[in-house]
């Protein structure tokens, strides 16, 4: 936990909406979305099921669904990423920028050796000859704890366990050492004695490399080990920014309190659990104030009337809601 | 080994239940391979308790359970329910048995028939155990207990993929427990919703089996959910029960290295926390359960594995009351 603010911005998003054509009508994933990581910096990016915070970054790599459209700008290094002619965004994805998926198995090309996989992205993005790519990206294979690894790479994904496949993906990503990775809920899919390896290996792997790390997760647990900044997205909105200590010990926002409050512990019993009651709105119906008011224990006339708008309540700390730092005891509704 | 001390009444004991599977042979002149999904394992549940089953993927929680139910039959040891072994009795006992004894699965929308409606499926245990009720019984049936688990009535009509994943599971619960069954096994119930719809299920959960007197076993991968609502708690790793005792002294005080290592991998929500502790790094993947290594089922990944945990399996022993695991090391204090 350094001051991260010193240093230099490496992707700034400005104004940045996804929108999606349906047949019922356009569809905002992601509204009006502010954010700025600097380098070597660790953001978490904090929602549930349907919250926007996937498709924020596959926009970013230029990757979403062919009826999806960006609008406002993703600045890297002062380049707007999402003006970008595919062949330009070719150069820069893989290179500047990678990005982790959840599920290794369909990250991961089944029918090409390991070996393939990893020495590609080094002869095209760097400029390797076939056997240096080999001598590095075998290297980066020992970095990345794969066990044995001059056997392993001559195997087909299939013939790893999924920790392995994970730590391939990872390996493939940062073989290019990109200025930003992407990781989507890169433990979600994986056992928790293998979540722990992995989340240590990206702490290790990004500090050594000065490489900034977004990290797309539902898990506030895994967050708060690991993040420097966390982002909370509700319904395509960021509804709080703050650094990760101060996130956890005053919340502002209710939906970050009650989210952190759902959470059981390993650690302690807890007796009366919150629930956070009904379950997100439908992106295409929004309510007209605050998206998250038909859940608020602590919702007033104002969050029905219109919508709040993100605040700095602290240095580095904002959030969007008329009411925030609610107390526990104002969380606790008995469903 | 489970709270023994507790005076109700027991109401299943499982006895060196092993469970296994014939894994077809890559050449057909080879033998087909065995592999032990559950091995030799045993405990006693009492009545109105809930024993949460925790393990990673493969260590055989989720066949232990179906084991239990019958679901898929075990080759030795017993399943001891209401003085009878489920082991001997023939499919059409088993069945009739199933009303006492029923099953809530992990994937809320799989488990539910797309073509029936909320109310048929919710009535089809009815339709198979009480036959004999009328039309308006068995809808006044399934109204109370669609109320009970949180259901509005206008659902009645719908269909499956018109809920969210935290309703389907309502309605997997409403059909698992319109019996009144005495005991529900639940196979990773919350483990596909988010975080805010986690804590409706639990809640409800919680609430039924107080209302309706259930006894539970509670099968997941998350230590911190089977905190929540286990009495009693079993640790599995490759099909063998490392660990097991009350929840309240295993989570205080884990003695299995196994055990310690899940406790320290599972996340902490609170970052000062998260820096301070120490974790345990185990290295590597779990065996394969085809392939078990001799001896102790953890010692390939155990830092404290000794010669003897390398040759023999090591017996189950009491580590103070209420808690048992099986570990020649169980005493030294656990390592950063």
């Amino acid at each position: 936990m350094t001051d991260q603010t010193q240093k230099e911005v490496l992707l700034e998003l400005k104004d940045y909406s996804i929108t999606f054509k349906t047949p019922d009508g356009d569809v905002k994933a992601v509204s009006n979305m502010n954010l700025t990581v600097r380098r070597g910096e660790r953001i978490a990016i904090v929602g549930e099921s349907g919250s926007g915070k996937s498709q924020t970054f596959l926009g970013i790599m230029g990757l979403l669904a062919k009826n999806g459209q960006t609008s406002g700008q993703a600045l890297l290094e002062g380049r707007d990423v999402l003006a970008l002619k595919p062949r330009e965004l070719d150069k820069v994805r893989g290179k500047d920028m990678a990005m982790v998926f959840q599920d290794p198995m369909t990250a991961l090309n089944p029918s090409l050796k390991i070996s393939r996989q990893l020495t590609e992205q080094l002869e095209i993005h760097r400029g390797f000859t076939a056997r240096a790519a080999s001598v590095e990206a075998l290297d980066m294979l020992k970095r990345v704890g794969i066990p044995d690894p001059t056997r392993r790479f001559n195997l087909y994904p299939h013939e790893l366990s999924g920790g392995m496949r994970q730590r391939i993906v990872i390996a493939m990503a940062l073989l290019t050492k990109p200025k930003l990775l992407i990781a989507d809920e890169p433990t979600t899919a994986l056992d928790v004695t293998i979540q722990a390896q992995i989340l240590d290996l990206f702490n290790d792997l990004t500090a050594e490399m000065n490489t900034a790390l977004l990290m797309i997760t539902h898990d506030l647990g895994v967050v708060a080990g690991l993040a420097d900044r966390v982002a909370v997205m509700y319904a395509g909105n960021i509804v709080e920014e703050a650094p990760v200590d101060e996130l956890f010990e005053k919340p502002a926002h209710p939906y970050t309190a009650a989210l952190h409050a759902a959470i059981p512990r390993p650690d302690q019993d807890v007796d009366e659990l919150v629930v956070i009651p009904g379950r997100p709105p439908n992106l295409q119906h929004l309510p007209k104030g605050c998206n998250f008011s038909p859940r608020c224990p602590q919702v007033q006339d104002d969050c029905i009337d219109r919508p709040p708008q993100l605040e700095t309540l602290a240095p580095q700390h904002c959030a969007a809601c008329f009411h925030p730092f609610p107390r526990r005891e104002e969380l606790l509704t008995h469903a | 080994m489970l709270d023994q001390t507790s005076s109700a009444p027991t109401l299943l004991k499982v006895e060196n239940l092993t469970t296994q599977f014939e894994i077809e042979a890559k050449s057909f002149f080879k033998k087909p391979s065995v592999l032990t999904a559950v091995n030799d394992v045993s405990f006693e549940l009492k009545e109105g308790r809930t024993l949460g089953i925790v393990g990673e993927s493969g260590c055989g929680k989720s066949t232990l359970g179906r084991s239990i139910l019958q679901l898929i039959r075990a080759q030795k040891g017993r399943v001891v329910w209401q003085g009878k072994n489920l082991l001997d009795l023939s499919e059409e006992q088993i069945r009739m048995a199933r009303r006492d004894m029923q099953i809530i699965f992990q994937d809320p929308i799989a488990s539910l028939d797309p073509r029936m409606t909320v109310g048929d499926i919710i009535a089809e245990p009815l339709t198979v155990f009480e036959p004999k009720l009328s039309r308006s019984e068995r809808l006044q049936r399934v109204q109370d207990i669609m109320a009970a688990v949180g259901l509005v009535p206008e659902m009645i009509n719908r269909y499956p993929h018109e809920f969210s994943g935290g309703q389907a599971q309502r309605i997997g619960i409403a059909r698992a427990v319109i019996t009144r069954p005495k005991l529900i096994v639940c196979d990773e119930p919350v483990s596909a919703l988010d975080v805010s719809i986690q804590g409706q299920v639990i809640t409800l959960l919680r609430k039924l089996r107080k209302e309706f007197g259930l006894t539970l076993i509670f099968i997941s991968h998350d230590l911190s959910v089977v905190r929540l609502i286990s009495d009693d708690v079993l640790v599995l790793y490759l099909g063998r029960i490392v660990e097991a005792g009350d929840c309240a002294t295993v989570f205080s005080a884990p003695a299995h290295p196994y055990t310690q290592a899940l406790f320290s991998a599972a996340p902490i929500p609170d970052p000062k926390l998260a820096r301070q502790r120490s974790r345990i790094r185990l290295q590597g993947d779990p065996p394969s359960p085809m392939n078990p290594p001799p001896g102790c089922p953890f010692q390939p990944r155990c830092w404290k594995a000794t010669d003897i945990c390398r040759t023999k399996m090591p017996p189950t022993e009491l580590v103070r009351a209420g808690q048992s695991a099986a570990c020649y090391h169980m005493d030294l204090p656990a390592e950063a």
